[in-house]
């Protein structure tokens, strides 16, 4: 029974790891749930986003590099982020184009790297989780995800078997955030033009929750919500589907409690 | 040679495709497979929409120019396009007056049945207010006219009357883009075009304010077409 | 070429988005395109397949381009056109006045051509004592305001109908006062009249081309106004202003180039009018002009071939990218300074006018990548800014702050182990301060972002951490 369990190497992101641990969490019960044996490697900081989109290139092959050594040996590699998962699957690879032996070795990872709500949905076969909720909820299509990879149904399709939950979908729904990365502090006037349109959609959809699956675009959406007084709580998809959406919501005060709580 | 061509500097923009390209010339073996790929143009990727049969296209032409604010007409003879053109003036409220192609099969049609039409001849002018012309094909798969220029074709008349009336015949009419080509190559050579060859989809448009889309913004208002059903007659000559 | 305003990015960006107007009129983008698009997407099954098929056609002419172009001219000159070679931005306006210049010309009309607007060409002629006319409606509107084109296919987007009123009010001596202009129907009916007799009066025609086909010397343009047909058969000149990228083999490429071009631009299964010009006048002809010129402007993309910006001489001008770019509905066309906005204007802007001049443009994205997935060529728009981000960091071009944080962020990011035990503590001092509020309305160092919006606290300990403790038999394992 053991030996059939997949080993899944947790990419934890670096937004996970220092904001809302919670999530990282609720990605292991839902990984354990579907039959992984999870593990953290220690030696994971960041995928190299940062440097990537900024254009320096060796600061980001130097990151990659840790990544492919770190996460070597595990069946999958499962990250609960679309950004994060993408970069490591789209991107690695080209970054060693003239290195053959390490782009192979980023090929071999980006094969096995997947986003944590696909993983579920597409490689682990899942149809429902043990979960329940009460209200309305709208999702947000994070950009990476959706575009590179497909990341649409699968979050809707397991939300749905969650008892309590209505999806309420709001207009634009596909349409960037305005996050970017280093974009919402480089442009901070067209980024919160668009976090502003963003936020209108958000509140007029009528959902009480706002649902996403990166953590990035949820920290912009939850702090225009908050700034603007909109009463709509904002959380990684992950928390609702591991059950795990019982501790204040993202920029919520009040003790975290046991963000490891409910896990494992 | 090239080089000295007083009209510009084409020695050395080709100097520097070439230094891109990495490359003085085509190996031969490309060159030929490039020569053949001019000489012997072959389809791409046709939507199916354009391969229906032909009373089909019929219909997916009219349904597509109707769409477009076009109106059409179906006749069973071409003797019958005067009286048409006649009752359709009549019901635009249009004055009865009418700039016709120079055209045989046109020109040899029953015009004195319609005594109140004043019928001229020839290349658009600025008084005009309506064109009767015919056409090279029509295109089923967007509802699309060819008009190919020549002394039958003054192409003024395509775009300067405010109304712009075609005379189509059934046989003229194909399912994709590239049945037209074909017949323009069969008809003018390969390699060689008409001075001008005219896609017509749909009276004149524009978007420009508000993109609100309106017709008529320079080119005709109206396009109305009068689709003669000679289907069973052979192609004419066009 | 036409002076830009590109390294004023984020002022412009800034003054467009306090402009209730324009933000009024950038609400036509939105509303105007996507749905019409993604309606003719549905309606066509083949249309992936064709998208396909359009980029492998470009990249095959763009690996024989030299092959191709010599075709081209060959076939123009045997049709009794004339072709003028231009390298740079200048020749090309030389060669377009001497040609006027030789044809005695006074008046000269013009059709769309985001080309004439890359060479400065309605001032150079204008300076030489020409009067130019634009004739496509919204390219009319906005030179009655001196202003340049917002995007490449809807020049005066950027506009309300009601800005457009009191233009023509203002420009038009003839029109009565008591004339109503409030419908866009009355304005359309009023320019179409007011540009009727230019076009007659015109002795020179000037259109650009969407298309060059090798086979036979043709230039094609895609049009819906029928202005660039009056143009071009009216006056006893015409001329075609290209850029060499614009050549494709055969009609059964431009052909398959078409049936994408309408319906990622308008959404339109074809546009209106679809011209095919070759060589002047027949002696059989009884109208069309007696010569046929075309400009073949290189202006830099001899360079971008072969290079890794080489993809975005794909590019067809649909306008799709910019359609669907939430940055360009934020800030318009405009502010991103030169002839091309949008998406395509940022990777094509630094190719053309350098990327010490542009750098804004490809770092203003959030590489949502909405962009890449509606081009019908299928070009890697965000991976190609990203190549200019790299040739900025590359350069020290990018700014120092930036490069700084960049620097200090990667030294840690490539250190786990410090990493881990310097942000651990630094989380579970922030998330003690935050917890109260929950977030931070003002952060040091993130200014950026607290000047719009709250920052969450972190929960306090990392994961990383808080794993090290379940993993020595702490909770729930």
């Amino acid at each position: 029974m053991a030996e059939s369990r997949p080993r899944v190497g947790l990419f934890v992101t670096c937004l996970v790891d220092l904001i809302r641990p919670s999530v990282g969490f609720a990605a292991v019960k839902l990984l354990e749930q579907a039959g992984c044996d999870v593990s953290v490697p220690r030696a994971q900081t960041c995928c190299g986003q940062p440097a990537y989109n900024s254009g320096d290139r060796a600061d980001t092959k130097a990151i990659a590099e840790q990544v492919i050594a770190a996460f070597a040996g595990y069946d999958y590699v499962v990250a609960p982020s679309g950004s994060c998962a993408s970069m490591i699957k789209k991107h690695y690879p080209g970054l060693f184009a003239d290195d053959p032996p390490l782009r192979a070795k980023a090929e071999e990872l980006a094969a096995r790297t997947h986003e944590l709500v696909s993983f579920l949905a597409d490689v682990r076969g899942v149809e429902a989780v043990e979960s329940s909720f009460s209200g309305a909820v709208t999702y947000h299509d994070s950009c990476s995800g959706l575009r590179e990879l497909g990341v649409e149904a699968q979050p809707r399709k397991l939300l749905d078997s969650v008892p309590g939950v209505e999806i309420r979908e709001m207009e634009e729904s596909n349409v960037c955030c305005g996050f970017g990365g280093t974009f919402c502090v480089k442009y901070p006037d067209i980024s919160n033009k668009m976090v502003t349109n963003k936020a209108g959609f958000i509140a007029a959809s009528g959902a009480d929750t706002l649902l996403a699956g990166d953590l990035g675009c949820l920290m912009n959406m939850a702090g225009k919500l908050q700034r603007q007084g909109v009463p709509v709580k904002a959380r990684h998809v992950a928390e609702v589907l591991a059950d795990m959406a019982d501790r204040p919501a993202i920029g919520e005060p009040g003790q975290a409690g046991d963000p490891a709580g409910g896990a494992g | 040679m090239s080089e000295a061509r007083p009209n510009g500097s084409k020695g050395q923009i080709m100097a520097a495709l070439r230094r891109s390209l990495k490359r003085e010339q085509p190996a031969p073996e490309e060159r030929r497979l490039l020569e053949e790929r001019l000489a012997q143009p072959r389809a791409g990727l046709i939507p199916a929409r354009g391969q229906r049969d032909h009373a089909a296209q019929l219909d997916l032409l009219e349904e597509m120019l109707t769409e477009l604010s076009a109106t059409v007409a179906r006749l069973d003879d071409a003797a019958e396009v005067p009286q048409a053109v006649a009752d359709y003036l009549k019901s635009e409220n249009l004055p009865p007056r009418l700039r016709l192609a120079p055209r045989e099969d046109l020109r040899v049609l029953p015009w004195d049945s319609q005594p109140l039409l004043e019928v001229t001849e020839g290349s658009a002018q600025e008084t005009d207010p309506t064109a009767v012309t015919g056409a090279f094909a029509g295109i089923a798969e967007t509802g699309t006219l060819v008009m190919a220029s020549g002394a039958e074709a003054p192409i003024t008349l395509n775009f300067l009357p405010e109304n712009h009336i075609v005379v189509l015949r059934a046989s003229d009419v194909v399912g994709a883009y590239e049945e037209a080509w074909t017949r323009l190559r069969a008809r003018f050579g390969n390699g060689t075009m008409p001075r001008a060859v005219n896609m017509i989809t749909g009276p004149s448009r524009t978007g420009d304010i508000e993109q609100t889309i309106l017709l008529g913004a320079h080119g005709p208002r109206r396009l109305h077409v009068l689709l003669i059903e000679d289907a069973e007659q052979p192609a004419a000559a066009d | 070429m036409l002076q830009s305003s590109s390294p004023a990015f984020k002022e412009n960006a800034r003054a467009a988005l306090a402009d209730q107007t324009l933000q009024k009129a950038l609400g036509n983008v939105k509303a105007g395109f996507i749905g019409k698009r993604a309606k003719a997407r549905a309606r066509l099954p083949e249309f992936e397949d064709l998208r396909d098929a359009a980029r492998d056609i470009k990249n095959h002419t763009l690996a024989n381009l030299d092959f191709y172009l010599e075709r081209y001219e060959e076939k123009v000159l045997a049709s009794g056109g004339q072709v003028h070679w231009a390298a740079t931005a200048e020749e090309a306006r030389n060669a377009i006045l001497t040609i006027c210049r030789d044809a005695g010309a006074k008046v000269v009309t013009k059709g769309k051509s985001m080309i004439s607007e890359e060479i400065g060409l309605n001032a150079h002629l204008e300076e030489a004592g020409l009067d130019v006319v634009e004739t496509d409606l919204g390219e009319y509107i906005i030179q009655l305001r001196h202003e340049t084109p917002s995007h490449i296919i809807a020049p005066a987007v950027h506009l309300t109908k009601d800005q457009v009123e009191a233009d023509f009010r203002h420009h038009h001596d003839e029109l009565p006062a008591d004339r109503s202009l409030v419908e866009p129907e009355q304005l359309v009916a009023e320019a179409r009249q007011m540009l009727r007799h230019r076009y007659l009066e015109a002795d020179v025609g000037i259109t650009g081309a969407n298309f060059l086909v090798a086979e036979t010397g043709t230039s094609i343009i895609v049009t819906n106004e029928g202005n660039g047909d009056l143009t071009q058969c009216l006056p006893k000149v015409h001329i075609v202003i290209a850029s060499l990228e614009k050549v494709v083999p055969n009609l059964e490429d431009a052909t398959t180039i078409l049936r994408v071009l309408a319906r990622s631009a308008t959404g339109q299964e074809l546009s209106a009018y679809t011209t095919f010009s070759t060589g002047p006048r027949r002696p059989e002809d009884l109208d069309g002009p007696e010569q046929y010129h075309v400009i073949l402007l290189d202006n830099g993309r001899s360079q971008m071939l072969g290079g890794e910006f080489q993809d975005m001489l794909r590019c067809i001008r649909c306008g799709a990218c910019m359609n669907h770019c939430p940055v360009y509905h934020a800030v318009g066309g405009h502010a991103y300074g030169w002839v091309y906005p949008g998406p395509m204007g940022a990777v094509l802007t630094p190719s053309l006018i350098g990327v010490d001049e542009a750098g804004h443009l490809p770092n203003a994205s959030t590489f949502c990548g909405r962009c890449e997935s509606v081009c019908p060529m299928r070009i890697p728009l965000p991976r190609m800014m990203r190549h200019w981000r790299e040739r900025e960091f590359e350069r020290h071009l990018s700014p120092k702050a930036v490069r700084f944080g960049l620097a200090f962020w990667a030294f840690f990011a490539r250190r786990p182990a410090l990493y881990h035990r310097l942000l651990g503590l630094k989380m579970r001092v922030l998330g003690a301060l935050g917890r109260a509020q929950g977030r931070f309305n003002a952060l040091p160092f993130a200014g950026g972002w607290t000047k719009h919006r709250d920052f969450p606290a972190p929960q306090g300990k990392t994961f990383q951490q808080l794993w090290a403790e379940r993993q020595k038999g702490g909770a729930g394992s």
